[in-house]
């Protein structure tokens, strides 16, 4: 380690700055007008590798490459305004939760197309013709191309500051940006301003992602590592600021290359493999930004977007009929293990419901009532089964120890992070627990010595009397049953109602002397060490658990679970949980596709049934009664 | 004694003095009106008064307490309630459900997780909810009332604490003249029923002559006069700010 392995590096992080700048200046951009968080950016941007790549090597030399990187922008621009046309138009009035989830569809639908046209083989380009060589800088090799992709970001930036101060469609975009409605209201055009922006900002994306082909391979993965990548430069250059992108871009780069120059530090008592630290360091300067600036570094608070959700009816006590109608699938549930003597895996498939049902009912907690959109709920999930795991494999503790510290430990977690969470909202909040479970999973994924990295941990059995599997199954049911039971409690009680008024008007409860962070926050807690619970029992119920089980997907799945029940009912999250694992498991495992097929079915969602199925069947129930 | 008293107060946004060296006081039981045009300084000194701005100088005391740098859930729990100048409730519940969650709030019930709050001040709050005439709507959904009718269940809600300063900005704004009318002399009886004090800004100067105890005019972020409805009315200088002085304009179109 020394000065010129620094100054190499920062040298180097530049070069990385663009490729992050294009991809997160379009996000702004599309953000900045049209407030939606475009999760497909990063799709996009995947997309641009593999369409640049198959020009390169269809046509190939000069042209084939240069002329690739043109062509790849300009297709995926074609791509982004078929999008915005087709679907985001649909969408721009609907909560920001659905537009979120509609954009993480297309994720998935885009990531299955590119697996069946290109397969699943990682795809290297060719380098740049006339730019195959590498000049010497303080005694290690630089290539040629790495300094033009230095050059190539201030470029983009300057062009768009210009095009966005001298034409009539950057004025547009820039009032736009400031006040949507006052811009309609004027009279321009909103439906081509707000193609011609996402187009622009997919353009860049390609563009962003054309470019990266001499240095890395196209691949699948591309699309979740560069969004991730994208949302923390753009949070942290602030939300609709292109300067802030260039200045955020520039700033995780050098953080990122920091880290790789710092390398294995000994601290003496410990050492740090800070070169394994990158995902962490990343998402925690995302953190230290939105505590101390909540709109970003360059970025300004946005005006409040009406947006028109349904509105909720107050909660009404369970009638009699409801009531009835639960003992009888209680009954069913605890008379399971006879029904399915036969068949042994049915009680398999019936803990993963039961577990779902926990994770999502937790969920929901914060979500509904709580109006706290989490990306993160995986965190919890993830810090109750390695809370439970890790006491087994270092302490060798009996399954009641570690399944009562699941709980405990989610529930620190759940602490600390929602103390920050419940200080900002909407999309800001999405990202800072998207930011938060993000960070517990590369602590999980990098530090291999306690937890075993990507192999897991292995052999967490339950032990007796639950050994059984019928025994672990009513253990699993009991806890559920408990869990869903309190948090049902909890909603009617004051708290419930006092983290229903802070979401219904914030300004208003705390008028009537409702403290309504505190609330927010221990109702976080309260959700975090619920879900601690399902995460412990799945890792008994698995006998492991790895990164991969808690990573971003889990906490998808969980807002998708909670959607396809009904955001606004109390049992929603319970028949979702339920719909959601079986689907998973019969439907989604026999195809080769079912990402896609999970996409369509959010896309379905978000578009036909935003109220999810038990929302819609109460309204189907309340328009016949009405008819009656 | 003076129940509120404010000395000094200023506030500045940006350039604009929005509020500047602004005194004046409440009597107990008094019904003060703060009028003045667009722009005046009146919700600015609202919501210097209730916690939701910090003023930059000057000082706010209440029966001795200074409200300056508290929150706006402290400032109520000393015992000073409001209305809001856009009525808001809470959406998802019912009419008795929001007069209850104030009570709960008041009764610092609000961290217990076990017994529901259906049953908790039901009684009570069908009273407060009788006294603004809305009984009858106590167990509809808050979100289908007319705006007249929230108008009425935020005065209930606000009475939930037993507060001894009522500050209202703008009870009546979106209302029909008989409506503005009503709640005003609901106000007004409840005030007199009880001792409480009330601060509220109003457009309408028929609701304003017609029930204030003493008027404060405040123009351009300055307190220009204060006194009884007929002296306000005499004043020139509120009646330049209200109507101008016709010099600004030559009449031209002569013939």
């Amino acid at each position: 380690m020394n000065l010129n392995a620094f100054v190499f590096q920062a040298v180097n992080g530049l070069s990385s700055a663009s490729g992050l700048f294009l991809v997160a200046v379009g996000l702004s951009l599309i953000f900045g007008v049209t407030r939606i968080v475009n999760i497909a950016h990063g799709s996009l941007y995947m997309l641009g590798t593999y369409i640049a790549y198959s020009v390169a090597t269809k046509l190939g030399g000069a042209l084939g490459f240069w002329g690739g990187i043109v062509l790849t922008a300009i297709l995926v621009g074609i791509l982004g305004a078929i999008i915005e046309v087709l679907l985001l138009r649909r969408i721009y009035r609907a909560p920001e939760l659905f537009q979120l989830l509609a954009t993480f569809a297309l994720v998935l639908v885009f990531n299955d197309a590119a697996l069946w046209i290109w397969g699943p083989e990682d795809l290297l380009g060719p380098r740049a013709p006339g730019l195959t060589g590498s000049i010497e800088l303080l005694g290690r090799r630089l290539p040629t191309y790495d300094i033009f992709l230095i050059v190539v970001g201030p470029a983009v930036l300057l062009l768009l500051h210009m095009a966005l101060s001298k034409t009539r469609f950057g004025r547009l975009m820039r009032a736009a940006t400031q006040d949507r409605e006052m811009v309609g209201a004027l009279g321009v055009n909103q439906a081509m301003l707000f193609t011609g922006v996402f187009a622009l900002g997919a353009m860049l994306a390609g563009l962003g992602g054309a470019l990266q082909i001499a240095r890395e391979p196209a691949t699948l993965t591309t699309d979740l590592n560069v969004i991730g990548d994208a949302f923390v430069v753009v949070v942290v250059g602030g939300m609709g600021s292109i300067t802030g992108a260039y200045v955020a871009a520039v700033l995780i780069a050098e953080v990122k290359a920091l880290c790789i120059a710092l390398g294995i530090v000994d601290f003496g008592l410990f050492t740090v493999n800070f070169s394994k630290m990158t995902l962490v360091a990343e998402f925690l300067v995302m953190a230290i930004v939105l505590i101390t600036r909540p709109y970003g570094l360059l970025g300004r608070e946005q005006g409040a977007v009406r947006s028109v959700a349904e509105p909720e009816e107050p909660l009404r006590p369970a009638t009699t009929a409801t009531k009835i109608g639960g003992l009888i699938v209680l009954f069913v549930l605890i008379a399971m293990p006879l029904i399915a003597q036969g068949s042994p895996y049915t009680l398999v498939l019936g803990i993963d419901v039961l577990i779902a049902i926990l994770f999502a009912a937790s969920l929901h907690f914060i979500m509904g009532p709580g109006g706290m959109h989490s990306f993160g709920h995986a965190a919890y999930f993830g810090l109750g089964a390695y809370g439970a795991a890790l006491l087994v494999k270092w302490f060798a503790a009996p399954m009641g120890v570690a399944l009562a510290a699941a709980p405990l430990v989610a529930l620190m977690g759940a602490l600390l992070f929602g103390w920050f969470a419940v200080r900002l909202s909407g999309v800001y909040l999405a990202m800072l627990t998207l930011a938060f479970a993000q960070i517990v999973w590369a602590a999980v994924f990098q530090w291999e010595t306690l937890t075993g990295g990507s192999n897991g941990v292995l052999g967490v059995w339950p032990s007796a009397p639950f050994e059984s599997r019928p025994a672990f199954y009513y253990l699993t049911l009991a806890l559920a049953a408990l869990g869903v039971f309190l948090i049902r409690r909890f909603l009617f009680a004051p708290f419930g109602y006092a983290m229903r008024a802070g979401r219904d008007s914030p300004l208003r409860a705390e008028a009537i002397g409702l403290d309504v962070k505190r609330i927010h926050w221990l109702a976080f807690a309260i959700a975090g060490c619920i879900c601690g619970v399902a995460g412990g029992l799945f890792a008994f119920a698995k006998g492991s658990i790895s990164p991969e089980t808690i990573a971003v997907s889990r906490s998808i799945d969980g807002l998708v679970m909670v959607l396809l029940g009904g955001l606004q009912t109390l049992s929603g999250p319970i028949v979702g949980a339920s719909v959601f694992a079986v689907l998973q498991d019969s439907v989604m495992r026999s195809t080769e596709y079912w990402r896609a097929l999970l996409g369509g079915v959010i896309l379905l969602l978000v578009l036909a049934f935003p109220a999810g199925i038990v929302g819609g069947l109460a309204k189907l129930f309340a328009r016949r009664k009405a008819a009656s | 004694m003076s129940d509120l008293v404010i000395r000094q107060l200023s506030k500045s946004f940006g350039g604009v003095r929005a509020v500047n060296d602004v005194s004046f006081a409440i009597k107990r039981g008094e019904f003060l009106a703060l009028i003045g045009p667009n722009g005046a300084g009146k919700s600015t000194c609202f919501n210097m008064i209730n916690g939701q701005l910090q003023p930059d100088s000057g000082e706010i005391m209440f029966e001795g307490t200074p409200l300056r740098g508290k929150k706006p859930r402290d400032i109520w729990r000393l015992g000073i309630g409001r209305t809001f100048q856009v009525a808001a409730t809470f959406n998802s519940m019912t009419v008795i459900e929001n007069v209850q969650m104030a009570l709960i709030s008041h009764a610092s019930q609000v961290y217990r997780l076990w017994k529901p709050a259906r049953a908790l001040h039901r009684e009570r709050a069908l009273e407060l909810l009788a006294q603004v005439g809305m009984q009858d709507a106590a167990d509809r959904p808050s979100r289908e009332l007319a705006y007249g009718d929230v108008k009425r269940v935020e005065l209930a809600i606000a009475l939930a604490n037993e507060p001894r300063l009522l500050l209202m900005d703008e009870p009546t704004a979106g209302m029909a003249p008989k409506e503005r009318n009503d709640l005003i002399a609901l106000v007004k009886r409840l005030v007199i029923e009880r001792g409480i004090s009330v601060l509220f800004t109003e457009h309408s100067m028929d609701v304003v002559f017609a029930f204030a105890d003493r008027i404060i005019v405040l123009a351009r972020g300055k307190l220009i006069a204060d006194g009884d409805a007929r002296s306000i009315r005499d004043n020139p200088q509120v009646q330049e700010v209200y109507f101008g002085t016709g010099k600004t304009f030559k009449a031209e179109a002569r013939s």
